[in-house]
């Protein structure tokens, strides 16, 4: 079976209709186990008490922030060069979706920050540079709702998303440049290697959760774009029929 | 080779003719940088300070304005599709396209900017550094703005979705910039350092985007 196959979009429409209750189920069952380990099992910090719970969802909402973008720039080079006729109606479904945790990873942040270092936001390297991936995001939903046509919109997003990705490693770079040069790190950071098994268990399995509700999303997003498009279609069969 | 520098003095009449509107960018470019005294007051210490950030910022819109017109006008008057279907690489023509607005636009901003560094009080030597930066950092933004135009291109009214989505990418050019324009008059950082990575991005977007550019134009042609 090689991914060629699922290009019939009533292949994937079939697929994906006995995959999603499966995949539903188990999603809802690593979230209650997630869940159950992040306020019953988890430590509180010594230091930041329960508010160090926010980071069971904060790093969740972060990782997928990245995973999605990856996702749309895997689609997108699919669309370019193989022009896999659903690659694009899952480059198109994934921008939402992302954005959609690029902003909650920034909304705890800031919920987090505030009893943590006192502000909001701080123009920290890190939180800067989530936030120009929020504003990419944006601007490739905008450039996909702007073109009417599917399969350019679809090509025109396909090309901004590959230049992104080529961009944003130089972004990151020159944000923590221009970070270091002018607030030297006064912000508590917690270091990947350091964190305590007791709690980095909780996090992988809500790590995991969060990533199988972004397919659960996914797949459904896409269903209803493969559903819409064929309704866009039929209309205007209707259309030409009616002259 | 020929095409190619034809179709240079091609675009460099149409940009200096009436109705090019080269030196708009430049007029733009002298407004912005005299509204920020209104905005922060005219205190000249700290308009010394913030001097090289305003010339770039400034600079960062009016190149951001005047590119809508990049491929507007070509495919308006059908010599887009000419331009497709020629035999004449269209990585190259983009590449020409872009250096030829560059001159046309982006060089009056360098030209100009060392008498608008004069209206932020900034010393002889930040003036130097800044006109240096902006002549090495305006193509860069050329060239990556060239994609956002292309993209746009067959979009009524593109020019602000252009800017939002080209901005993005400018934030790398933009901060080695300015860095490198303050780090010549303030100490810990060498100018050497910021202005060889922008010099480096320049060179990046120089390939970067005829070749993006290029592959956005054939797809929104078809």
């Amino acid at each position: 079976m090689r991914l060629i196959d699922y290009a019939n979009p009533t292949r994937f429409l079939g697929l994906s209709a006995t995959l999603l209750p499966w995949l539903a189920a188990v999603t809802a069952i690593t979230f209650a186990v997630g869940l159950y380990m992040v306020f019953f099992v988890a430590p509180a910090d010594y230091q930041q008490g329960e508010t160090v719970k926010i980071m069971y969802i904060h790093v969740p909402f972060a990782w997928l922030s990245m995973f999605c973008y990856m996702t749309m720039a895997a689609s997108a080079f699919g669309t370019l060069v193989w022009r896999h006729p659903l690659a694009d109606v899952s480059a198109k479904c994934a921008a939402p979706i992302g954005a959609a945790f690029t902003f909650l990873a920034l909304a705890t942040g800031s919920l987090w920050g505030k009893p943590m270092w006192g502000t909001w936001w701080v123009w920290d390297a890190r939180l800067t540079s989530v936030l120009v991936l929020f504003i990419m995001y944006l601007g490739l939903i905008a450039l996909q709702e702007t073109i009417e046509d599917p399969a350019r919109a679809a090509k025109a997003s396909a090309i901004l998303t590959l230049v992104g990705v080529v961009n944003i490693p130089i972004i990151k770079f020159s944000v923590d440049w221009w970070n270091t040069l002018h607030q030297p790190s006064s912000v508590f950071r917690m270091g990947g290697s350091t964190i305590a098994t007791s709690m980095l268990v909780p996090l992988l399995v809500m790590a995991v959760a969060f990533t199988l509700l972004f397919l659960v999303f996914h797949l459904m997003a896409m269903r209803n774009e493969i559903l819409r498009r064929r309704i866009r279609a039929m209309r205007m069969i209707e259309a030409a029929g009616a002259e | 080779m020929s095409a190619l520098s034809s179709l240079f003095v091609r675009e460099m009449k149409l940009a200096t003719r009436v109705g090019g509107g080269a030196l708009m960018g430049a007029l733009f470019f002298l407004i912005v940088v005299t509204v920020v005294p209104f905005g922060v007051g005219p205190d000249l210490n700290l308009l010394a300070r913030i001097g090289p950030a305003i010339l770039w910022i400034g600079a960062l819109l009016a190149t951001l304005l005047s590119l809508d017109r990049l491929f507007q006008a070509d495919r308006d008057d059908g010599g887009l599709d000419l331009i497709l279907m020629g035999e004449t690489p269209l990585e190259l023509v983009v590449l020409v396209k872009c250096l030829a607005h560059w001159t046309a636009t982006g060089l009056p901003l360098v030209i100009a900017s060392p008498v608008l560094a004069i209206f932020m009080n900034m010393e002889p030597v930040a003036i130097g550094a800044t006109t240096l930066t902006l002549a090495v950092g305006t193509p860069a933004l050329t060239f990556v703005g060239a994609i956002g135009a292309a993209l746009t291109v067959s979009l009524r009214r593109g020019g602000l979705l252009l800017a939002i989505l080209v901005l993005p990418l400018t934030v790398p050019v933009m901060i080695f910039g300015v860095s490198a324009a303050t780090a010549a008059v303030q100490e810990p950082v060498p100018f050497a350092t910021p202005f060889s990575i922008l010099a480096a991005l320049g060179l990046f977007s120089m390939v970067l985007g005829p070749i993006a550019g290029a592959a956005a134009l054939r797809f929104a042609g078809d």
